[in-house]
């Protein structure tokens, strides 16, 4: 187990949490596979793969969300048009430039045309590396999705397998799901703290804690969260007279750091988003006996988050999720922060705005790109926001 | 560079037109008669996709394919679609995503006229065959929103192996049977009749047959066709609303004559100016084209001696050279089979595989890629794919960009430009091959 890093409140877990998010070699991954000459690394990219059975192998997952604003992309945009988003160029640039070069197998789930294409370039470009297309079912009954969904869990499961040199037991499966449902757990609780009291567990300090779980292990990342939640509302913070949103539209393409650090000091607390999905993707616990792979799909057919890249069959449950999160987390409003050429949030915003209308819900929206410098303009349209909210709203 | 033209260009000259194309023409026009007087005459309509496009078993409900890509092509054509993009965009549609959905919506927010001038009828169902482009789904539940009306999923897994995997067709199948077919058997008041279906895949079958023979008789040079811009004429029924009609064999049986009267009198593609002058440079083209300016996009190419003589763009509605057929002897598997094998929904190792053997099969001196701006299911990665094709045959390769349907990016002047340049790559690359000869 590694050790607590709870010696002095929450900033030791932030400061680990803020360093992994800085370090663009994962020298952590790499450190955990130099431990060891089974141990392998498979990366992924959002919005989803089930971690569990990469864990069951004994593999470490390793979440790639592009290269965000720290990483200059030299090699990548060689690769792609202007008018395509961000994250595959710098992912591209982390592939050539090494940084991954000591990933073992790279995930491709099914979000939109750029990521799938991605799969078949990253095949291409580094033939040495295990690379799956992780396609999902958009029929959700558990005879049609539901057995599809099964069986291609049963083929990765069996690629690890080869990647592993051993079967992976159901057992293994089991074991792992139970982790998983721990940790997902504690991310519901540390959505459910910011809900509650925002200001205890202000969003960048948040979003570090829960990004550092996209490359430790995961039981390490329980620990850190475990820690986190116990020693953040203890630390004596500031509460703003902020208004209370919901961000949403940044599930894949990361927005800055310091883009979420400048919707909270513009005024908005952000009390629930669709950020880092993979974490908390399946919505309640999957049930740890019988079949594995069954419940891992049953799991995802029905309690797994909305979001745009899977296809709402219900023309009136359409978006109703965002209506929920808002009333949930008791926000006074919604913020689209979309990447620029993001297909699948830009396309459906305009649905999600009919939906918030309808509820008399307001909202603004802006695009981003994962390296976007100039924050003044996000603020002063956030802090606008905020304050039409605090004159208007009767709070 | 982005211009943005607001004024109407000069009336062109009437483009000369095979006579395959007048049949096409009549095609379309009938269609869109039928189409727009659904009100009056009770039929009702499906809307779908063209890659995907499941023709034959719409016709099996009596139902009418309407196909929103098609209608936005045809106001790409007509100069309208750049009023109609700027329209959803006034209501809130992003800049950055599809022109086809944004001109689509566009036209439903302005009238919704079809271009026989006549109000296009609301669906009655949304056939969501999930193809190969992820802005498909969003699309009809865009649509959906504004209709109200009941949409049918049909999702086409992903070959991102290069294989089609019994999973995937067993997914497939079953959909058609448990979800598809009883939807559509609801919402027609049509009991499906599978003998029907496998009437019309036979026909399917004879239409495809004709049209590889046309799409491959480029490999002879001179290319009596040319693939790309002549290609879309001959792809329009097969990837519309004729699949399975005898309408689609005749027009076939039709444009395969045409062809091989060309052949035996070594005549070249005929363009809207006329007969081709003489083939320069024979392309391999990735990629859809503009629809905004397409002739006079086609004129660059002509002016300059240049003929595709093979293209990517003209198997989005299915693969058909390379083996495919409908096979009424199965006939949910092989609806399935089409859906999963169209070009789009390739993985990249594929269509790097299917351009660098066209690039060697038709004898080309290249690769040519248009870029749409607004279609990241085909750009997305199509900067390897000129490399690895490069890299693959040895030809040279060159980059265009433009868009679908609006206006605004397309710029003629540097198309021009780099076609130019092209064109010079391609005589140097030939001169410093005969020097080493």
């Amino acid at each position: 187990m590694a050790p607590s890093l709870n010696g002095g409140g929450c900033a030791p877990i932030v400061a680990r949490a803020q360093a992994l998010f800085d370090d663009l070699s994962f020298a952590s991954a790499r450190d955990w596979k130099a431990k060891g000459l089974d141990r392998k690394v498979v990366g992924y990219m959002p919005i989803y793969v089930p971690r569990e059975i990469i864990h069951a192998a004994g593999f470490l997952p390793l979440g790639i969300l592009g290269g965000g604003d720290q990483l200059e992309v030299i090699h990548g945009d060689a690769y792609y048009q202007s008018y395509i988003c961000r994250i595959p160029r710098s992912t591209i640039e982390l592939g050539v430039s090494g940084r991954l070069d000591f990933v073992d197998g790279m995930l491709f789930p099914s979000i939109c045309d750029v990521i799938r294409n991605l799969s078949g370039m990253w095949k291409t470009m580094f033939p040495n590396v295990y690379v799956r297309y992780f396609d999902v079912p958009q029929n959700y009954r558990d005879d049609i999705g539901g057995n599809y969904y099964i069986n291609e869990l049963t083929e990765l499961r069996h690629d690890l397998e080869q990647l592993r040199g051993k079967p992976i037991t159901d057992d293994e499966l089991r074991r792992s799901i139970v982790v998983y449902n721990e940790n997902r757990r504690l991310v519901r609780e540390l959505y459910a703290l910011r809900a509650h009291s925002p200001w205890l567990a202000p969003a960048p300090e948040a979003y570090v804690v829960l990004r550092a779980g996209l490359v430790l292990p995961v039981e390490e990342h329980s620990l850190m969260l475990r820690e986190y939640l116990a020693t953040a509302p203890k630390e004596e913070r500031p509460r703003r007279d902020n208004c209370r949103i919901v961000l949403t539209g940044v599930f894949c393409e990361q927005p800055p750091l310091n883009l979420i650090r400048s919707l909270e000091l513009a005024g908005c607390y952000i009390v629930d988003d669709d950020l880092l999905l993979v974490t908390r993707w399946l919505t309640a616990d999957v049930p740890t006996e019988g079949d594995p792979l069954q419940n891992l799909a049953l799991a995802f057919l029905h309690h797994s988050e909305s979001t745009a890249a899977k296809y709402e069959p219900n023309l009136k449950e359409k978006g109703q999720h965002l209506v929920r999160a808002v009333r949930r987390s008791n926000a006074d409003g919604v913020i689209f922060a979309c990447p620029s050429f993001c297909d699948p949030a830009l396309l459906e915003r305009p649905m999600l705005q009919h939906v918030l209308k309808n509820a008399e819900i307001p909202y603004i929206a802006f695009k981003y790109a994962e390296n976007s410098g100039q924050m003044q303009p996000i603020r002063e349209q956030a802090g606008t926001f905020s304050d039409s909210i605090k004159l208007w709203s009767g709070r | 560079m982005t211009i943005i033209t607001n004024s109407k260009p000069a009336p062109a000259k009437e483009a000369e037109k095979d006579a395959s194309m007048l049949k096409q023409k009549e095609m379309m026009a009938a269609h869109y008669d039928r189409l727009t007087s659904a009100p009056e005459t009770g039929d009702k309509v499906a809307s779908t996709f063209v890659p995907g496009n499941l023709n034959e078993l719409i016709m099996c409900f009596d139902l009418v394919n309407n196909l929103p890509e098609v209608n936005a092509i045809q106001n790409g054509l007509r100069r309208q679609s750049g009023a109609y993009v700027l329209e959803a965009e006034k209501i809130g549609h992003s800049e950055d995503v599809c022109t086809y959905v944004k001109s689509d919506i566009g036209m439903m927010a302005k009238g919704n006229l079809a271009p026989n001038g006549r109000k296009f009828p609301n669906p009655d169902v949304l056939l969501l065959s999930y193809t190969g482009c992820f802005t498909f789904m969003k699309w009809f539940e865009l649509l959906r929103e504004q209709y109200q009306c009941e949409t049918i999923m049909l999702h086409t897994p992903y070959m991102g192996d290069g294989k089609i995997t019994k999973n995937m067709l067993e997914y497939m199948v079953k959909q058609l049977k448990e979800e598809v077919i009883p939807k559509l058997e609801r919402i027609s008041g049509v009991k499906f009749d599978i003998d029907r279906l496998r009437e019309y895949l036979t026909k399917s079958a004879a239409a495809e047959d004709d049209l590889v023979r046309v799409l491959q008789s480029a490999k002879r040079k001179p290319s009596p066709i040319d693939a790309y811009f002549g290609g879309i004429y001959y792809i329009g029924p097969i990837f519309g609303a004729f699949r399975g009609t005898d309408d689609a064999i005749d027009y076939y049986k039709f444009l395969r004559a045409e062809v091989e009267e060309r052949l035996a009198g070594g005549k070249g593609p005929v363009t809207p100016d006329g007969d081709m002058g003489k083939e320069k440079y024979r392309l391999v083209v990735e990629g859809p084209p503009n629809y905004t300016n397409f002739r006079q996009f086609w004129k660059m190419f002509y002016d300059e001696g240049a003929v595709v003589v093979a293209s990517s763009y003209t198997k989005v509605g299915g693969v058909y050279d390379l083996g495919f057929r409908h096979d009424p002897a199965k006939p949910l598997e092989t609806l399935a089979e089409y859906c999963l094998g169209v070009y789009t929904n390739r993985s990249l190792p594929m269509r790097i595989d299917m351009l660098a053997s066209y690039v060697n099969e038709y004898d080309a001196d290249g690769l040519l890629i248009n870029s749409i701006k607004s279609c990241n299911s085909f750009s997305a990665g199509q900067l390897l794919i000129m490399r690895e094709v490069e890299k693959r045959t040895g030809k040279p390769a060159a980059f265009i960009e433009s868009d679908l349907v609006d206006p605004r990016y397309f710029s003629a002047a540097n198309i021009k430009n780099r076609l130019e340049s092209y064109f010079q790559m391609i005589e140097q690359k030939r001169a410093g091959a005969r020097v080493a000869a």
